[in-house]
């Protein structure tokens, strides 16, 4: 019965070692924002990333469509700017962060730009607080004809 | 990738089958909306059951292809919204007021037939 545990506890380790190596092969992808067709690659992208990690199914859908809303507004307002997506650990936690950062106008008014309905483009204004409801959580810096840079998380729960 | 535009009866059934760039939206609008007159259409379906992901841009342009529909002399139902991607709206904040949406094709074109008859009732009830 021991010689019966062993290997079946040896094997569990092994597959869960292969596991881990695997998903740290591809834990980080950088997808630059050219254009509207780079939003649809990111999100698969993230979304890739994020099953990997387990996520359910309404969490990936979640963080597709938070993805898709910074790249949007990259294409929409910076023109061109960077999505980096990478697995994060803290503690036992495991998660997805996305970094949208662009290099374009910036936000004059970040309170203003946070509240739902707020619009330059007479757009429902929905994105950034949006994606803030979408995500654990928000960060995000931006300066006046320097860029905008907005940090998100989600976590596995 | 094109949306296929099929007639059926007095309704167009647009299936969206992959995500759409904005290149793809706007043609799906201008197709719609130019066929609507055409085939004299009394209805349109644009059935996103394939639709992994509903962003905000998306959302809106779909609403303002429904509101142009209208405006052209038909209706328009959203139908096969999938339940993450309803989850995803109502997170973000997305109404879709004043848009139709029905759960499948079927019921989508009950909805529609249903309204058929309501505006049959309406304009006889004006002629008396
Ligand atoms: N990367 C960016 N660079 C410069 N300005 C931005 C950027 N992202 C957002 N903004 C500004 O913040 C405002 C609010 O953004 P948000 O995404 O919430 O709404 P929206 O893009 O206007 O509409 P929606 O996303 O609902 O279609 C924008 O109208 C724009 O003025
Ligand atoms: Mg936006």
């Amino acid at each position: 019965m021991g010689d019966d545990r062993n290997p079946k506890a040896l094997r569990a380790t092994l597959s869960s070692h292969s596991a881990r190596n695997r998903a740290d092969e591809a834990e980080a992808v950088h997808v630059s924002i050219k254009s509207d067709r780079d939003i649809i690659f990111a999100r698969q992208k993230g979304k890739e990333l994020a099953s990997r990690l387990g996520f359910s199914n309404t969490d990936l859908t979640l963080i597709a469509t938070a993805i898709s809303e910074l790249a949007r507004n990259i294409v929409l307002y910076a023109k061109t700017g960077e999505v980096y997506l990478k697995t994060v650990k803290q503690g036992e936690r495991r998660g997805l962060s996305v970094v949208a950062s662009d290099e374009g106008q910036g936000i004059p008014d970040l309170q203003r730009a946070l509240q739902d309905g707020y619009s330059t483009s007479h757009s429902l204004g929905l994105g950034l607080p949006g994606v803030r409801r979408l995500m654990d959580e928000f960060e995000i810096n931006s300066e006046l004809n320097r860029g905008t840079t907005v940090s998100v998380k989600k976590w596995v729960p | 990738m094109e949306v296929p535009i099929l007639k059926q009866g007095p309704y167009l059934i647009a299936s969206i089958q992959s995500a759409l760039s904005d290149e793809d939206l706007v043609q799906l609008r201008d197709a719609l909306v130019a066929q609507v007159g055409k085939l004299r259409s009394r209805g349109v379906i644009v059935d996103v059951t394939a639709l992994d992901v509903m962003d905000s841009f998306a959302t809106r342009t779909l609403r303002d292809i429904a509101h142009m529909i209208r405006l052209r002399g038909a209706e328009m139902v959203i139908v096969g919204i999938q339940p993450e991607v309803a989850f995803a709206l109502v997170r973000l904040g997305l109404k879709l007021e004043g848009v139709a949406t029905a759960l499948d094709l079927e019921e989508g074109i009950l909805y529609l037939n249903r309204k058929m008859g309501e505006s049959g009732k309406e304009m006889k009830h004006r002629g008396r």
